[in-house]
């Protein structure tokens, strides 16, 4: 039996995640970690929203913070998608965009500091370079007729938003509604660097061993994201969008001498600031490409091919979960509060956490991208189960499974895989800053030892690594002849 | 007169010839039914005119109708004249409508019968009532000469025959292309028979019967 071009992709992915493993650092440190594990499930049955001294506070500043970021972003990605037909707007915003929230973080904070605004423009650019896209693939998608039958000399503004926005509004809409939700995740992950948002209070609550604290705010921000239709209502947007600006804190002034010298001085690169001439710039890179970037790169791909080997096995074995031909109602929604809770926790949050009880190593990191990337691919695999109708004598249970569900819906879930590839590669950099020894620690480092210059280059290196991997993903997809509808769950 | 005129006009798709050559002119006060089987090239003979004649003041009302389903009834219609308007007297009307607009549309709208439909999207309408928005939106924008495809097709007899009335009258030039041979008969002065891209018939209606013109199908 000849072996089908998805079969034999698969088989190679999984032979490199095997390799990986064999490669990779997966040992658990930690004396005692199911006891904190338990400590923390305790936590979660009991919380404690006594203990934080201002939880109303950091909910706010999430909130504000995701608004304003994903409000500016939008704003900035409707008029860029405008032009996104010239292809130096496309190149920029490919670029913004494979830039994670944190490195923009890491890189503001040296230059405006603990000020609100370092956590807007974190939330805002990234997210402008991928609202650019969709917007622009958004608009691109509507009937193309009612703009040919406007009289001729109809203006350029008004043709547009007349014969375009208008039809691609509700998916505009949707689109940046589910992004809010991704922005509030981002948020709330800036405060890992610093920003006051809830992931700030956890790592204080860790920190302290607080679990019980540690609960009340996982359980609070599960219900700041579950309940998020409710409180976001179409009618009541703008208000949020006006007042969030006044409920970002002061945080510290901007010292605009820092923030001249950081763009003028400390980025570029020490042989260049010393007047040392070409040469020695080259042996300054290949110094910190060899002993920094290239280590950073192999434990990237490393972790990234792992990572997504164990998301893409999570998601076939969780989305019958939620498929109505496999559970009845009351187990469906115990399926779907399982994944909800999982995709809404960031995957840093979890790494986080899993690293404070496991102790460091890959594996927290990858059982991390593995839960909240599982997560989000067996909700959409699943719900793209429910679409099909099978015929009244189907089989039942592992046969319904292995014969009637996987066969149709394996192109729909590599396309997703896939989709996610890039996205899981980013999110491995980032958990550097955590401490395992990916492309992220070597950034955090550089900034540590106040090396800003090298840390711009490998955020740089992590930026291009991003787009390459992106590039293959869209080479593989089209080798596979994979379409799917949903290729727009970013976060 | 030399105004719309197409002389040794032809289509293509990809290489084969699907149209002409062939000459026609739209003479002041002419309503030209344009008939044939489906295939004859109808609507590709519409889209080349539209086509040549971008320069005019020409009204298009394609068999698709090109309506915008989530915009309302009345901001289709107002389409019609969005080059007449500064681009943010337009974005205002998104928000807040014209009441002068609001009575011209209106008054349009009670013409074809869907006045009371005005504020719904057009999503929500059937094909009969899609058909009569596009014909307003035609008739609010105006011009020299109006190219409508199937105009009255999802239309039953006294509307479809308003409707023909409306668009023959609010145009000096019409090319409409039709199957319905009785109403063609009836709203237009000239008749063009197409078959495989040529002009095989052309004559005015007035000594055509519709039995005669059976022998195009």
């Amino acid at each position: 039996m000849p072996l089908r071009a998805t079969t034999r992709v698969t088989l190679g992915l999984v032979l490199l995640a095997l390799v990986c493993l064999a490669l990779g650092d997966f040992e658990i440190s930690a004396h005692d970690p199911w006891q904190s594990l338990g400590q923390l499930f305790l936590g979660l049955i009991q919380p404690d929203f006594t203990r934080v001294d201002s939880l109303g506070e950091a909910l706010l500043r999430t909130v504000a913070f995701a608004f304003v970021g994903v409000g500016v972003g939008a704003l900035a990605g409707m008029a860029l998608a405008l032009c996104f037909h010239r292809w130096w707007v496309r190149t920029f915003c490919a670029f913004i965009r494979a830039i994670h929230e944190l490195f923009w973080a890491l890189i503001f904070l040296q230059s405006f500091g603990l000020h609100p605004i370092t956590g807007v423009l974190a939330i805002a650019i990234p997210y402008a370079g991928i609202f650019v896209k969709v917007y622009a693939e958004i608009l691109d998608e509507t009937d193309p007729l009612p703009g040919q039958v406007l009289p001729r000399g109809a203006g350029r503004l008004s043709a547009l938003v007349y014969a375009r926005v208008s039809q691609a509004w509700p998916h505009l809409v949707s689109y940046t509604a589910y992004r809010l939700e991704c922005g509030l995740r981002s948020s709330a992950v800036l405060g890992f660097v610093g920003m006051p948002t809830i992931g700030y209070h956890l790592m204080a609550a860790f920190a302290q061993g607080h679990y019980p604290t540690v609960g009340a705010l996982l359980l609070l921000f599960y219900l700041l994201i579950g309940t998020l239709r409710w409180w976001v209502r179409p009618k009541i947007l703008p208000l949020y969008l006006v007042v969030a600006p006044f409920l970002l804190g002061t945080g510290l002034p901007i010292m605009w001498s820092n923030v001249t010298r950081f763009f003028t001085e400390d980025i570029v690169p020490a042989p260049l600031r010393r007047g040392e001439g070409f040469e020695a710039l080259w042996e300054w890179f290949t110094r910190l490409f060899l002993d920094q970037a290239l280590p950073g790169i192999w434990n990237t791909l490393l972790l990234t091919q792992i990572a997504l080997v164990a998301t893409g096995a999570l998601a076939l074995a969780l989305f019958p979960l939620i498929s109505r031909h496999f559970t009845g109602r009351a187990g469906g929604v115990a399926g779907h509060v399982m994944l909800v809770v999982m995709r809404s926790t960031p995957e840093y949050m979890l790494a986080f956490i899993l690293l404070q009880l496991w102790g460091p190593s890959m594996l927290p990191a990858a059982v991390a991208l593995a839960l909240h990337n599982g997560g989000i691919i067996a909700h959409l695999v699943g719900r793209r189960s429910n679409e099909i109708t099978l015929r009244q004598d189907a089989p039942h249970g592992v046969n319904r499974y292995a014969f009637e569900m996987v066969p149709r819906l394996y192109g729909p879930f590599l396309a997703l895989l896939f989709y996610r590839w890039e996205i899981i590669l980013r999110e491995t950099a980032i958990l550097g800053i955590l401490g395992i020894a990916t492309l992220g620690f070597y950034v955090d480092s550089a900034i540590q030892e106040i090396r800003f210059d090298r840390a711009m280059v490998l955020i740089l290196i992590t930026a291009l690594i991003n787009i390459g991997v992106d590039v293959l993903a869209r080479r593989l997809r089209g080798y596979l002849r994979l379409r799917h509808g949903i290729d727009r769950q970013q976060c | 007169m030399t105004r719309f005129t197409l002389t040794d006009a032809e289509a293509y798709y990809g290489a084969t010839r699907v149209l002409g050559p062939l000459s026609l002119s739209v003479g002041e006060g002419e309503h030209i039914a344009l008939i044939g089987k489906s295939g004859a090239g109808k609507s590709t003979l519409l889209s080349l005119m539209y086509d040549r004649w971008r320069e005019q003041p020409v009204a298009l009302m394609p068999q698709a109708l090109g309506l915008v389903d989530t915009l309302s009834v009345f901001h289709n219609v107002y389409m019609g004249r969005l080059d007449r308007h500064r681009w943010w007297r337009n974005l205002v009307t998104l928000a807040k409508p014209w009441r002068r607009d609001i009575n011209e549309i209106t008054a349009l709208l009670e013409d074809v019968g869907i006045a009371e439909k005005r504020w719904t999207p057009c999503g929500e309408l059937s094909g009969g009532q899609r058909q009569r928005v596009a014909a307003a939106r035609v008739l609010y924008q105006q011009g020299e000469l109006l190219l409508a495809d199937e105009p009255v097709s999802a239309l039953d007899g006294p509307q479809a025959s308003a409707v023909m009335a409306k668009l023959t009258q609010g145009y000096p030039r019409t090319v409409l292309a039709m199957h319905d041979l009785e109403l063609a008969l009836a709203f237009c002065t000239r008749v063009v028979g197409l078959q495989g891209g040529a002009v095989v018939l052309d004559a005015p209606s007035k000594t055509l019967t519709s039995a005669a013109l059976q022998d195009l199908y």
